[in-house]
């Protein structure tokens, strides 16, 4: 490894480790809500963006249609498009590495190569792929640490798990949460999905809750 | 949820998540770089991880219900205000919702 990108291969190994060890939170989620420690493994090597999996996990949990886990994964995957858009000219890859790269524009990814700009673009194509591999490895490895831990505990709410899927999604939100419009928008969405659960059926809030982000985002500036 | 439905989801969320990503490396940048969509984008994932703290910690199926987990996502929102790392967090909402359900 050259020296100059020794900063940016910390940067990508702390994001995933770091990073990496949600998985631990998600794999025991995914076995929670019903699915084989195979089928939680799975979505951490196919699926790979972690919340939209946390998403359709919840919703199968919340005993939601298979539609309504879907869609809110969907949903909650689109902003992986708009990195891709600031990846691509970057990358500069054709074919399969082309596909490989995809696969791993995630948020951390994304973020790691858009901080190593001042140092240069060698450093911020490092940057992408070291992350996105490392992210893919500590993630799926710990998702598989979770599962395993969450079948040898049984009974979710007996250990807490039940309060740990929403906690996660919290901590997931939490440093989203950068402004008032922002923790306005937060709460208007928790209200939102309170006030319209008893009329629609299991799952179905959460894919609505984008509403609010429509409402808020078409006008705010 | 059937066990055949179960892989549905799996397949279906694996599909869609790729798919999504190719589009962002494939299609011209001015298809997605209008600026009311990526504020909206940009709030999504605040909506719905929202969404997903309520619908997961306050409800069961179609009714509003407050229980233990009440009070481990309260655990949570301590850790996160006194700046814990995320495994503090999760495991302080585990520890006290355990606690509680267990007192019941």
């Amino acid at each position: 490894m050259r020296l100059e990108l020794r900063p940016t291969v910390r940067d990508a190994l702390s994001v995933s480790l770091t990073v990496g060890a949600y998985g631990v939170a998600f794999g025991a989620a995914g076995v929670a809500a019903g699915f084989s420690i195979l089928q939680t493994c799975l979505f951490s090597l196919v699926t790979f963006t972690g919340a939209s999996q946390f998403a359709a996990v919840g919703v199968v949990a919340s005993g939601g249609a298979a539609i309504s886990a879907v869609a809110a994964a969907s949903l909650l995957a689109t902003r992986n498009a708009l990195y891709g858009i600031q990846m691509a000219p970057l990358l500069q890859v054709r074919g399969l590495r082309r596909l490989g790269a995809a696969h791993l524009t995630i948020d951390e990814s994304t973020g790691v190569a858009l901080s190593q700009v001042p140092r240069g673009t060698n450093a911020m194509r490092a940057g992408f792929w070291l992350t996105g591999i490392g992210v893919y490895v500590f993630w799926n490895l710990f998702t598989l640490l979770g599962a395993l831990g969450a079948r040898a505990l049984g009974d979710p709410a007996s250990f807490g798990l039940d309060a740990a899927v929403p906690a996660a999604f919290l901590g997931l939100l939490w440093p989203r949460l950068e402004n008032n419009f922002l923790r306005a928008t937060a709460l208007v969405s928790m209200a939102f999905v309170l006030v319209i659960t008893p009329w629609l059926p299991a799952g179905l809030p959460i894919v609505c809750s984008t509403l609010v982000a429509l409402g808020a985002g078409w006008r705010a500036r | 949820m059937s066990p055949g439905a179960m892989w549905v989801v799996l397949a279906a969320t694996s599909a869609m998540s790729l798919a999504i990503k190719l589009l962002g490396h494939l299609v011209p940048e001015r298809w997605l770089a209008r600026p009311r969509l990526q504020r909206v984008n940009a709030l999504v994932p605040i909506a719905l991880l929202s969404a997903l703290v309520v619908a997961q910690g306050l409800v069961v199926k179609t009714h509003v219900v407050l229980d233990h987990r009440l009070a481990g996502l309260a655990a949570a929102l301590a850790a996160l205000f006194a700046r814990a790392p995320f495994p503090v967090v999760v495991l302080s909402a585990a520890g006290v919702s355990a606690l509680v359900y267990h007192l019941h």
